[in-house]
């Protein structure tokens, strides 16, 4: 059953400004670090220096005659938690899986003196042999049950590697990316204020459903008792979406000392254990016919994890959608090293995939003499290339299409390096986009008060990406009413639960929770004739049986990404000179801030395209580059034009909005148009992400 | 953060006498030395702060030159109509460092004497001969993409991260410095050292010197002149090369020029090598390359980091090409 689209549609898809807006510009949003409960007592997380191996002895005596020191608290010390998951069992055991790795905790009166007295703890470790270098052939490197996202590890169909044999054109190329760290404007900061056997904890969260849900069981409490609260979140990309090791670090600390602590992570600890994007090392093979239509996909990726924990990057899962071909196969291998766990940075999988398969389909293209864009459509599959699946809606090549208009692609010159402006070698580039359309089970509440306004309540999450707002709007439609008449509360464990703001579901998980309430509420109001009772009305609503009966299509959004680049002929100083993106996401609910996601996330893919990679010395087992000054994302000065644009797409089998996710597609595809830019410039082929200029230079 | 104590004296004479003893540092905008103190790199006992000690004025001198109090910042200079006019390569290498933020905090001497950005020296962690003397030099067989081709040793590779230092070579500017022993003036290049035995010390100075101005002599080829930045990211960002340039050239020769790069060596590197086989020479860039290599044989440069002899060749090059075809 298709699901009905309720009421009109007067807010949705206006561009109404953000409802927090004037509190953030204002300095009035307050976030987590700023709360500041009576009695907090301040700790410093202290990282283990070496990569893997056990702690003997933390020299806690010494410390506690310092200065404000509270206590100083390491596994010797430290409460047990109920937890067999090594992830979450901080300072449980005196094992160390990763260099920088939370070894213990310093507590005191002022950061500033937490700070020097976790400087200089000092910690007695026995160091074992490391191995912390992911190579496509080490042989360690195992196929995981599943993927990231619960995809299979492997999928096949047909018989590739004959095809490949027999296939008039072939392209067989190893692709890389290295790893990259979310880096979210706002640090990682905690607050843990416990009340009896109740636990506060103020932190900005992706997911405050599932972070109560996990303290709550590793302080072996009923969830009711934790508290979590997350009204603002300046940022995570993935990186606020799981409990992580120092929000326990903290929790554990305040139930040891007795008094509330507050634990704000550096710059450079967000570095370490706040999750990153894996390194992968890909191998795309492509067999066609001369004129272009694929007859093989193949795609092979090799990503890291942990020791702890495997976390296995779906890099590949891309390639099961993007095109027809008969024969295919797509792999998955990871390797466990002494590394900190990998985990989700904005499109997980689909970011790195793209790269190669995107890549790979250019040097097709070249290799056919065939357009590009027409390369792309004419592999353009009916249905799921591989789950046979009908699309909802795919709108790829009106993407292309609409992509190739407004950039002036038409009538391109296809051989490289013959463009100069000046002292600048000018080229262009395409690359197509995707990204699931997901959605989860949710719940909302809204309520009617006698007069005229509406409260939802939904522990959702707003990361900065508008989420309140087009909440106010869906409700206000559903309601047949202002946006000004509705509150939305979310970023608080005690609302109704709800799903994470990852996987690009959020709007349409609470979404959907939100408008199934509100229909309720309306149908309810109707029957009692329209007014309000006294102690105002109020309507829960719970999404599970609707997702979960919802029919089998293959759900997807799909984009267009061009590119021109000016690469230096002296230098190989790579810039890219115009970004245009054109999207086919479904209906759009709010213009502003989807426009700002599509930008965002393509400004993020340049910088990823051009600058970022966390550089691991396999010697000492860790990151060498973590701070802003030699980590590089983009500046201002990098981002010249983006352009994002996107077509009116019509999806009745999505959700009740008509909507797909769009905090993540934009990212996708950006690399591998800047990058097939920069051979069409300059003739080199830069398959190792980033595209540096020791690269070009010549 | 180790606890410090905080002077702000009146005078040059006072603060040179609080600089006497062990574990004393100047501070001056403070956009370096915090940071590493915040890392744990740096731990001064006693910080003696320099801001209202030093001249935040820019003076004609008698012989046509300008004399920088050491506590210029670094956006006045840059700013400064007289740089821009007579010596553009400095003007624009100061608006090419850094971010805004920062200019208008860093001075002229807290410039001259800032840290080498290898990462090894910012993570105490590690072993690094320049921060810890004896304990090794992990940059050499790891991570030296963006450190030194010429003069390093096996001792340290680092570089020397100032833009406004390697035009500061390139003018051959004259440091004022006072300390117990007086007032001395310390020649560019000739401030900065290269690594050795020691790369424990970036500069001649002696503990306790305080920079007190930077004088730019009158150098009348300096007005054509530029400072070319080479970097992945398009701003806020160190050089991975750098070229300062000047050139005058009367009917097609070479007069006069003058040449340093950026970010090659543990000094702002003065590339004489290359100006002695220019003067002369007609202003081609035949010529102009052919100075380069000249200069370049001298590059070892390390398994990472070959790039950087193509590319300060290049920018050479286009330095000169670019200002030779000035009118
Ligand atoms: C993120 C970032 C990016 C940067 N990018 C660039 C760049 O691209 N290019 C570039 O050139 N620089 C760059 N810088 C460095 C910046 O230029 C320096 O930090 C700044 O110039 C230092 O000046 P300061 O006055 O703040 O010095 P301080 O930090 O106060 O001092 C630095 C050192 O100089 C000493 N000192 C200061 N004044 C005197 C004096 N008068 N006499 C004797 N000793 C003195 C101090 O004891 C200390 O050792 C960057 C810095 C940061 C943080
Ligand atoms: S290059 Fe110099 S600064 Fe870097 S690690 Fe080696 S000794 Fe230390």
């Amino acid at each position: 059953m298709t699901a009905p689209v309720t009421a009109g549609r007067r807010y949705a898809g206006a561009a109404l400004d953000r409802v927090e807006g004037l509190d953030k510009v204002t300095g009035r949003a307050a976030y987590a670090a700023d709360h500041r409960p009576a009695d907090l007592v301040h700790a410093v997380a202290v990282p283990a220096t070496i990569a893997r191996g056990e702690v003997v002895q933390v020299d806690v005596d010494a410390m506690l005659k310092r200065p404000g020191v509270v206590a100083a608290i390491w596994h010797g010390n430290a409460p047990r938690l109920a937890t067999s998951d090594e992830e979450l069992a901080v300072l449980q055991s005196r094992r160390v899986a990763y260099r920088g790795q939370y070894v213990a905790v310093v507590v005191a009166e002022t950061p500033e003196d937490a700070r020097e007295a976790a400087r200089t703890l000092r910690i007695e470790y026995v160091a074992e042999e490391h191995d912390v270098i992911l190579r496509a052939d080490h042989p360690r490197a195992y196929r995981p049950e599943n993927v990231n996202a619960g995809h299979p590890s492997d999928t096949g169909q047909g018989d590739p590697d004959a095809a490949l044999a027999a296939a008039p054109v072939v392209v067989d190329e190893e692709y890389g990316t290295p790893a990259e760290h979310n880096n979210p404007m706002e640090p990682h900061a905690t607050i843990a204020d416990w009340h009896g056997d109740g636990l506060i904890v103020h932190e900005p969260s992706q997911n405050v459903s599932g972070l109560r849900a996990t303290l709550a069981s590793l302080f072996g409490m009923p969830p009711g008792h934790v508290h979590v609260v997350s009204p603002h979140v300046g940022g995570g990309f993935g990186s606020k979406a799981k409990t992580l090791p120092h929000t326990i670090l903290a929790a554990l600390t305040a139930k040891q000392v007795g008094r509330p602590v507050k634990l704000a992570l550096t710059r450079r600890q967000l570095f370490v254990a706040t999750g990153y994007r894996t390194p992968t090392v890909q191998r795309v093979r492509l067999g066609a016919e001369p004129d272009g239509r694929l007859i093989a996909i193949t795609h092979d990726a090799v990503m890291q994890s942990s020791t702890l924990s495997e976390f296995t990057e779906q890099t590949a899962v891309p390639s099961r959608v993007m095109y027809a071909a008969p024969h295919r196969r797509t792999t998955h291998r990871v390797v466990r090293l002494d590394v900190p766990t990998p985990s989700w940075m904005r499109a997980p999988g689909e970011c790195p995939g793209m790269f190669a398969l995107e890549s790979a389909m250019d040097e097709l293209a070249i290799a056919c003499g065939v357009d590009p864009v027409e390369l792309r459509v004419r592999n353009e599959p009916a249905a799921g290339p591989e789950s046979g699946l009908p699309f909802s809606s795919r709108n790829l090549v009106a993407c292309l299409r609409e992509g190739a208009r407004r950039f002036g692609w038409a009538g391109r010159d296809p051989r490289p390096g013959v463009r100069r402006r000046g002292r600048t070698l000018i080229g262009t580039g395409v690359a197509a986009s995707t990204f699931p359309a997901l959605r989860a089970p949710s719940s909302a509440t809204v309520r009617a008060e006698p007069g005229g306004r509406y409260t939802v309540r939904i522990a959702a999450a707003d990361i900065g990406t508008g989420a309140r707002t087009v909440l106010t709007q869906i409700a206000a439609d559903a309601l047949g009413t202002a946006p000004a008449a509705v509150t939305v509360e979310l970023g608080d464990s005690a609302l109704p639960p709800a799903p994470v703001a990852g996987g690009s579901m959020g709007t349409a998980s609470w979404g959907t929770a939100v408008v199934r309430a509100c229909e309720e509420l309306a149908a309810r109001l109707e029957a009692a004739g329209g007014t309000v009772p006294d102690g105002g009305l109020e309507v829960t609503a719970d999404t599970g049986r609707e997702v979960r009966a919802q029919e089998r299509y293959s759900r997807h959004a799909f984009g267009a990404q061009f590119a021109e680049v000016g690469v230096d002929a002296d230098t190989g100083e790579t810039r890219v000179l115009r970004l245009l993106g054109v999207f086919a996401a479904g209906r759009v609910l709010n213009p502003k801030t989807a426009r700002s996601q599509f930008i965002g996330g393509m400004t993020m893919g340049l910088s990823m395209a051009l600058l970022e990679e966390s550089i691991m010395d396999g010697r000492f087992g860790d990151f060498l580059n973590c701070d802003l000054a030699q980590y590089h994302i983009a500046a201002h000065a990098d981002v010249r034009d983006v352009q994002a644009y996107w077509l009116e797409e019509e999806d009745p089998h999505l959700n009740p909005m008509g909507s797909k996710g769009i905090g993540e597609i934009g990212i996708v595809g950006t690399a591998a148009a800047i990058a097939n830019a920069v051979h069409h410039a300059t003739g080199v082929r830069i398959r190792e992400l980033p595209i540096r200029l020791d690269k070009l230079v010549r | 953060m180790r606890p410090f104590a905080y002077h702000r004296p009146e005078t040059v004479a006072a603060a040179v006498a609080q600089a006497g003893g062990a574990d004393v540092m100047y501070l001056a905008g403070g956009t370096n030395l915090v940071d590493l103190m915040r890392l744990g790199v740096l731990t001064p006992a006693t910080l003696v702060d320099v801001t209202r000690v030093t001249s935040a004025t820019i003076e004609q001198t008698p012989g046509g030159g300008l004399l920088v109090g050491a506590g210029v910042r670094n956006s006045d200079l840059t700013a400064h109509p007289l740089v821009r006019s007579r010596y553009p390569l400095l003007a624009e290498a100061l608006l090419a460092g850094a971010s805004g933020q920062l200019r208008n905090m860093a001075t002229v001497g807290g410039n001259l004497l800032q840290r080498t950005r290898c990462s090894y020296f910012q993570d105490v962690t590690k072993p690094c001969n320049k921060r810890d003397p004896g304990s090794g030099c992990p940059a050499r067989t790891g991570d030296h993409r963006n450190l030194a081709i010429i003069e390093h040793s096996e001792h340290c590779v680092a570089t020397h991260p100032s833009d406004m230092a390697v035009a500061l070579v390139a003018l051959g500017a004259l440091v004022h410095v006072e300390g117990a022993a007086g007032a001395r003036q310390v020649p560019m290049p000739g401030l900065h050292r290269l690594p050795g035995d020691d790369p424990s010390r970036d500069t001649v100075l002696v503990p306790g010197e305080l920079i007190t101005a930077v004088e730019l002599p009158a150098l009348p080829l300096a007005a054509r002149s530029l400072y070319r930045k080479a970097r992945d990211r398009a701003s806020f960002s160190f050089a991975a090369v750098s070229v300062a340039a000047a050139l005058q050239v009367e009917q097609g020769v070479v007069r006069d020029c003058r040449i340093a790069l950026g970010s090659v060596a543990h000094v702002p590197w003065r590339a004489g090598r290359a100006e002695d086989a220019l003067r002369g020479a007609p202003a081609t860039e035949q010529e102009f390359a052919r100075a380069a290599d000249i200069e370049l044989e001298q590059a070892r440069p390390l398994p990472l980091n070959g790039y950087k002899v193509p590319l300060a060749r290049n920018l050479i090059v286009r330095a000169l090409a670019d200002l030779a075809a000035v009118r």
